[in-house]
């Protein structure tokens, strides 16, 4: 399994140096840094000195690619690409346009993120899979066909119809917690609350509907019938047959996301006035910050990948039948 | 003339999707196997009452697709384009008022100073000057609703009716549909012409109006976006699975870069970037109508460049299980070319995917739209959509008196959108689905 890992980790390093050049070329050669500069500067009216002044500050007045000026490694070291963008391999983000360090930033912020993320993604996988089970076991009657209608219903509303009238019911209306802002440790219970019942209820309609899809695709199985001819009843066919048995289905869609929960998500965070680095992006996005965003864009796809590799991981605990090769 | 037809990019597309559409029905109906899958769409009532909706949503947003800019004197057209829908719903667009006013108010939302008859300041709440303009009595508005709701509804019931006497509907689901949207429809036209149905927004604008809008948006982004996302999806995944080797790996190789990265990360990423070469060229567009048209179709492009990952897998795999099935491996011991292959016996096997993945993406493509103008990467600020209504309208909850007509209005039009997609889109799945099995 350490030799799969590694091979694993290798082919990991080609699709990131994808990513890098796909990003570079996206902020540096689609608009040249000059573009860039007349951008952040004001349209009209910027002077050439200003422009090669505000180059110079940000770094971005040397060669794309290849640096004849200098010799030896300079050639290649002393250019955009390698101080800007191969540089974020070894997780060096550079500076935002406000002078700070993107790196601190994003470990420092990652934790408010992971206090949102993660009871939302652990409440909503064991509410969903529950309810997706419940629908299974009273299939084709009443209950199961109205859970279906309220999952297509749920799933057509707008994320941003979820957390206007959560906030406005809850927060305003009720005045049960804080309609948005953030407190460290034990404080941020109150603050945690809102965002997480709002960000398990958008999800109930579209993964609710999918683990059904998943568990009645098992119980057409034939361990299934084998179980029944047991005399096993159906609620003990359904959480202990078939449950594990689309393990493998749900860790597919499940895994991969886990550590994208650093990430945070947009919209919550921005809505909700929490400190992490889904606000962060966003901030980075309207601020024109193309510096954030190029070292959000790298870390997503990062993440992904782990993402990936742990996917794999995961299947070798569901199921012994795989092994990683 | 006294008009200039104008195209706009986005329209020139949908007139392309449109003589596409034309051409795929005009081809599925010649051929009895490929209408069979659709008859058993035509079975269900469920996806007809919602292709009724649909196609209600497609008339609107189609006569927004017919600009034009009307002719001024001495031969000069105006600079303003207009579609044929701002021409039918001219009372609307031009019935503007001061700010904000509620559902079929008569006076604004907020107090105002005024001076009265004697000269003094008084602050009270003057009245809209077209809602319920014509009313001299403030008393009898609900009774002049009323009576305008039951005039429009029952004309409306009446077309309608004569309509559906003409076509001979016989299916009592979608029959009562088509006679409860008629009366809808009547109703809200005879009374939007003396009131603000859904109130105005914050610098008095429509909402009714706002929201007939935004469906044009909205269908433009879902529909549009696959003109790119089929094309890339098709070639590649095909190619991928039928060539393997080398053609494989790199176009698994493109798409697993595409596909690692979050995608409102790369939409952002590529439409900051859209803005930047926008913002830096401002002699490309004539008209700030062409800027935010071309941004429109631009958002589009980037949409379909980053979406188009999930079908090209799937095509990959199926194309991989139908190369090795005996018929297309008696076409190649035949000595068939490829390309033959490909076209005549791979790519019509794989219809159903391309089919089911693209009703099934439109209306997450309507709702990812919203979110995107909220991120601050989706339409224009200046291009009415459900996104930059929502993202207008949604720090009016904070006052007090809440102002909650314009969400609820964007809301609610998206909602119905999406619903109606979304069950089409499972009748469509469930018919044309092979792994269903029916007897």
């Amino acid at each position: 399994m350490i030799a799969y890992l590694i091979r694993r980790l290798l082919y990991a390093v080609p699709i990131l140096i994808g990513v890098n050049l796909l990003t570079f070329a996206l902020f540096f050669v689609v608009n040249t840094p000059d573009d860039m500069a007349r951008m952040q500067l004001g349209i009209k009216r910027v002077t050439p000195e200003a422009i090669r002044q505000w180059e110079q500050q940000k770094g971005y007045d040397k060669p794309l690619f290849y640096n004849r000026a200098a010799d030896g490694m300079g050639r290649i070291a002393d250019t955009i690409f390698w101080q800007k963008s191969a540089s974020m391999f070894m997780l060096d983000f550079g500076y935002s346009d406000d002078g700070r360090n993107i790196s601190r930033e994003i470990t420092t912020r990652m934790w408010p993120s992971l206090a949102i993320a993660l009871p939302t993604f652990l409440i909503g996988l064991i509410f969903y899979v529950n309810f997706a089970l419940v629908m299974t076991l009273f299939r084709a009657t009443l209950l199961d066909r109205t859970g279906v209608a309220l999952c297509v219903v749920l799933m057509s509303i707008s994320s941003l119809f979820y957390i206007i009238g959560g906030q406005f019911l809850i927060s305003k209306l009720w005045h049960l917690v804080p309609i948005s802002g953030y407190a460290g440790g034990l404080n941020s219970f109150r603050f945690v609350v809102l965002p997480m019942v709002i960000g398990v209820v958008s999800g109930i309609g579209s993964s609710s509907r999918w683990y059904r899809t998943i568990f009645l695709e098992e119980m057409g199985k034939d361990y299934v019938r084998t179980a029944r001819a047991k005399g096993l009843s159906e609620p003990a066919v359904l959480f202990a047959h078939v449950l594990k048995n689309a393990m493998i289905p749900i860790l597919t869609g499940v895994v991969v996301v886990i550590p994208l929960l650093f990430m945070g998500s947009l919209l919550t965070e921005s809505f909700f006035g929490i400190p992490g680095l889904g606000s962060y992006t966003i901030d980075a996005i309207n601020a024109q910050d193309f510096s954030i965003v190029r070292a959000m864009v790298f870390l997503g796809s990062l993440l992904y990948i782990a993402g990936l590799m742990l996917t794999d991981i995961s299947y070798t605990m569901a199921d012994p039948r795989v092994r990683l090769s | 003339m006294n008009f200039m037809p104008v195209i706009l990019w986005s329209d020139a597309l949908v007139f392309l999707l449109i003589a596409a559409g034309i051409a795929m029905v005009w081809y599925v109906r010649r051929h009895e196997y490929l209408l069979l899958p659709w008859r058993r769409v035509g079975e269900s009532s469920v996806a007809m009452v919602c292709l009724l909706v649909l196609s209600c949503f497609l008339l609107v947003g189609l006569l927004d697709t017919l600009h034009y800019r009307a002719a001024l004197k001495q031969g000069a057209y105006s600079p303003e384009v207009l579609s044929v829908f701002d021409k039918l719903a001219e009372p609307l667009r031009l019935h503007v008022e001061k700010t904000y006013s509620a559902p079929f108010a008569l006076t604004l939302y907020a107090k105002e100073s005024t001076l009265d008859s004697q000269g003094r300041v008084v602050r009270a709440y003057s009245r809209l000057k077209y809602g319920g303009a014509g009313l001299s009595d403030v008393s009898g508005r609900d009774a002049d609703v009323a009576r305008r709701a039951a005039a429009g509804a029952l004309t409306g019931l009446l077309m309608g009716g004569l309509m559906l006497w003409a076509v001979k509907a016989r299916r009592r689901a979608v029959v009562v549909a088509f006679l409860v949207i008629c009366a809808l429809a009547g109703a809200t036209a005879d009374l939007a012409g003396a009131y603000h149905v859904l109130g105005t927004d914050k610098v008095g604008q429509d909402v009714l109006y706002l929201s007939l809008k935004s469906i044009r948006t909205g269908l433009i982004i879902g529909t549009v976006t696959t003109l790119v996302t089929l094309p890339l999806a098709l070639f590649l995944g095909v190619a991928a699975g039928y060539f393997r080797g080398w053609v494989d790996d790199l176009i698994q190789y493109i798409y697993t870069v595409l596909s690692s990265i979050p995608s409102v990360l790369l939409i952002a990423a590529a439409v900051l970037m859209m803005q930047v070469t926008m913002d830096t060229h401002p002699d490309w567009f004539a008209t700030s109508a062409s800027r935010a048209d071309l941004r429109l179709v631009f958002l589009c492009l980037i949409l379909g460049m980053t979406s188009w990952t999930g079908l090209c897998r799937l095509l990959r795999g199926e194309t991989l299980k139908l190369r090795e099935m005996e018929y297309i491996q008696a076409a190649q011991s035949f000595g068939v070319s490829s390309m033959r292959i490909l076209s005549r016996h791979i790519v019509p096997n794989v219809m159903h995917i391309i089919l089911i993945s693209l009703v099934m993406d439109f209306s997450s493509l309507v709702l990812a739209e919203a979110v995107l103008s909220y991120v601050g990467v989706g339409v224009d600020p200046s291009m009415i959509s459900f996104g930059t209504m929502i993202n207008a309208a949604r720090l009016e909850m904070a006052r007090e008196p809440v102002v909650w007509w314009a969400l609820a209005s964007a809301f609610g039009f998206m909602l119905t959108l999406v619903l109606a997609a979304n069950l089409f889109a499972d009748s469509v799945r469930d018919a044309f689905d092979p792994r269903l099995n029916r007897s």
